[in-house]
């Protein structure tokens, strides 16, 4: 567990980060929230980087900053494996050299993967003889991902790993992070204002702005919220953990979740694969009697349970009751009283089966 | 005219390149410290220092080995207490045309390795210490490696510029041959002697020649340190 509780004041500009929370001991806990929030201070402040005008950070009950206490432990003896948006690999060494850097200064105790094992996890074996300039922005973030497991972290740090990356290299290094994760048995503190990175990797969900956390929980929970400013984007919505029943059969995968199945275009991989699919609110429409001769391939019965204000007067979200499930749906105000929408009344939810972005989205393996 | 060199020309020759040999060796570390003082130190004076470091640049020659005179020679506050206790005389000596050249091209080190330490990026030795290095470690196996070029360059452009230190040598060691007659003065020496032409165009070719082979050397590893460092 790592409990974290900053207070923070830059001179400059007067920003003033106020932060408190805490992340589980496993799994991955983002720092989600727009630039200049305050995530990558925290990341900083937790690395030892950064010394907080006031403040406590501890991980698993081992204090790393107390500044009531007076302890601050450096950051060559935190023990924190800390991979910059930028990589940071040391140019003057090769790939395999870097990969060793916090290998040889680990204490002998410690343990972890070993180098063969992470080499043969982030598929960076042929790389190894290379010095960093001579590889593209995916494989040097990819290494540096390995040189910081390498170091026997007790925690990962991560500051916006992929933001430096184009779309491509994203896509290329997302699948190697979710590996990573799965494989380190350690606390991953993620910073990213990336939602997608969020749906693929996050836990646990700290949201932050203007330097304070506007909310903090499992990540399935904070995507329910519709106070929050998550729910004003465009690609707010309800994450759901689903399993895959059937492969692809005429170009249509059906997956399993709490309450029902869905039929999609993804081609999520084989049956029994585990992934977490975004159902964007405002792809998610509602009808009041079973549809008859549509083109929508999912109908799922449901009970209207909430009616919340969205961000836009004329617009409202909808919560729907799917077996245990909770999905959301954003319609009109128009609507919602040309159908005489109450709680309680039983509707259909209605969700193309084009709707679900095409990307890998592995979910925790611990996951709920 | 001989193109060949006189025994007593080649022996400016010599003495010149050990000169400026030993001034380098003698001011590398405390221009390094200097350097690193001047890039990364944050202390009330720092400025003060800058300027005295850079004094050399800006003084006459002739008054820098003036100074030395004052300090080192033999009654002087320093060179007093090192003639008087360990028997040491930089007056008129090889040792003292050495130091009067370090004097002179410490600021041309200072500047280099300056720029060698500014040039490193500080995001390198916060991850080294997130790896677990202290503070002697990431200077060695990070900082050190990566400032090497400005250390280099300044380290080859003091040399270059040492062979030809003229005026604060001949003020602090004068120009005896053998000892401290460097190649600049010897030059100057056969122009002031009659029949001297010769010899002083032999020794102008060079003291060219040694120039121009410096800049090559310098550029050459230049080159070489930015590759081996990946800068392309």
């Amino acid at each position: 567990m790592v409990e974290v509780a900053l207070h923070h004041r830059y001179d400059r500009d007067g920003f003033a980060l106020e932060a408190a929370f805490a992340a589980p001991p496993r799994g991955v806990t983002t720092l989600f929230g727009p630039s200049g929030c305050g995530k990558s201070t925290i990341l900083a402040a937790v690395a030892g980087l950064l010394r907080p005008r006031q403040g406590r950070v501890a991980l698993d009950g081992m204090v790393l900053l107390d500044t009531a206490a007076g302890i601050f432990v450096a950051p060559e003896r935190r023990r924190c494996g800390v991979v910059f948006q930028d990589a940071r690999l040391f140019p003057h060494l090769s790939v395999e050299t870097n990969l060793r850097y916090g290998l040889r200064r680990a204490p002998r105790e410690a343990e972890g993967p070993g180098f063969e094992e992470v080499v043969a996890l982030l598929g960076i074996g042929h790389l190894l003889a290379r010095r960093p300039a001579g590889l593209s922005g995916g494989e040097r973030q990819r290494v540096a991902l390995g040189r910081a497991l390498l170091s026997r972290p007790r925690m990962l740090l991560m500051d916006e790993p992929l933001a430096a990356l184009d779309a491509a290299r994203r896509t290329e290094v997302l699948p190697f992070l979710a590996r990573l994760r799965d494989a380190a048995r350690m606390p991953i503190l993620y910073v990213t204002h990336a939602l997608e990175e969020v749906d693929a990797l996050a836990d646990h969900l700290v949201v932050l702005d203007h330097g304070r956390v506007l909310a903090e929980g499992p990540v399935a929970e904070i995507a329910l919220r519709t106070d929050l400013p998550l729910a004003a984007r465009r690609d707010a919505g309800v994450l759901l953990d689903c399993t895959v029943l059937a492969a692809p059969e005429g170009g249509l995968a059906r997956l399993g979740f709490a309450g029902g199945e869905l039929l999609t275009t993804l081609h999520p991989g084989a049956v029994g694969t585990r992934l977490r699919v975004r159902l964007r609110a405002r792809d998610v429409a509602v009808a009041v009697q079973e549809p008859q001769g549509i083109s929508t391939q999912n109908v799922l019965p449901a009970t209207l349970a909430e009616i919340r204000p969205a961000g836009e007067p004329q617009e409202v979200f909808l919560r729907l009751a799917v077996g245990p499930s909770t999905v959301l749906a954003r319609i009109t105000r128009d609507s919602l009283e040309r159908l005489a929408l109450r709680p309680g009344m039983p509707v259909w939810a209605l969700l193309k089966a084009v709707t679900f972005d095409h990307r890998v989205a592995a979910p925790p393996e611990h996951a709920p | 005219m001989s193109l060949a060199l006189t025994p007593e020309e080649w022996q400016a020759v010599r003495l010149s390149l050990e000169v400026a040999t030993r001034s380098v060796a003698v001011s590398l570390v405390p221009a390094v410290g200097i350097a690193w003082l001047l890039a990364r130190g944050r202390f009330p004076g720092r400025m003060l220092l800058d300027a005295l470091v850079h004094l050399p640049l800006v003084v006459p020659p002739v008054v820098v080995g003036w100074g030395l005179l004052m300090l080192f020679g033999i009654r002087g506050p320093i060179g007093g207490p090192l003639h008087d206790w360990f028997g040491i005389r930089l007056v008129f000596t090889t040792e003292g045309a050495a130091l009067a050249t370090a004097v002179m091209s410490f600021p041309l080190i200072v500047r280099s390795v300056r720029l060698g330490i500014e040039s490193v990026d500080p995001g390198l030795e916060a991850a080294a210490r997130t790896l677990g290095a202290g503070p002697m470690d990431r200077f060695v196996t990070v900082t050190l490696p990566l400032m090497s070029p400005g250390i280099l360059a300044g380290a080859v452009t003091a040399f270059a510029a040492g062979l030809g230190e003229f005026g604060a040598v001949i003020t602090f060691v004068s120009n005896i041959p053998g000892e401290t007659q460097t190649l600049p003065l010897a030059i100057y020496s056969a122009t002031q002697t009659a029949g001297g032409d010769a010899t002083a165009a032999r020794l102008a070719a060079i003291a060219f020649a040694l120039a121009v082979a410096g800049l090559l050397l310098a550029e050459l590893l230049a080159r070489r340190m930015h590759r081996w460092l990946g800068r392309a």
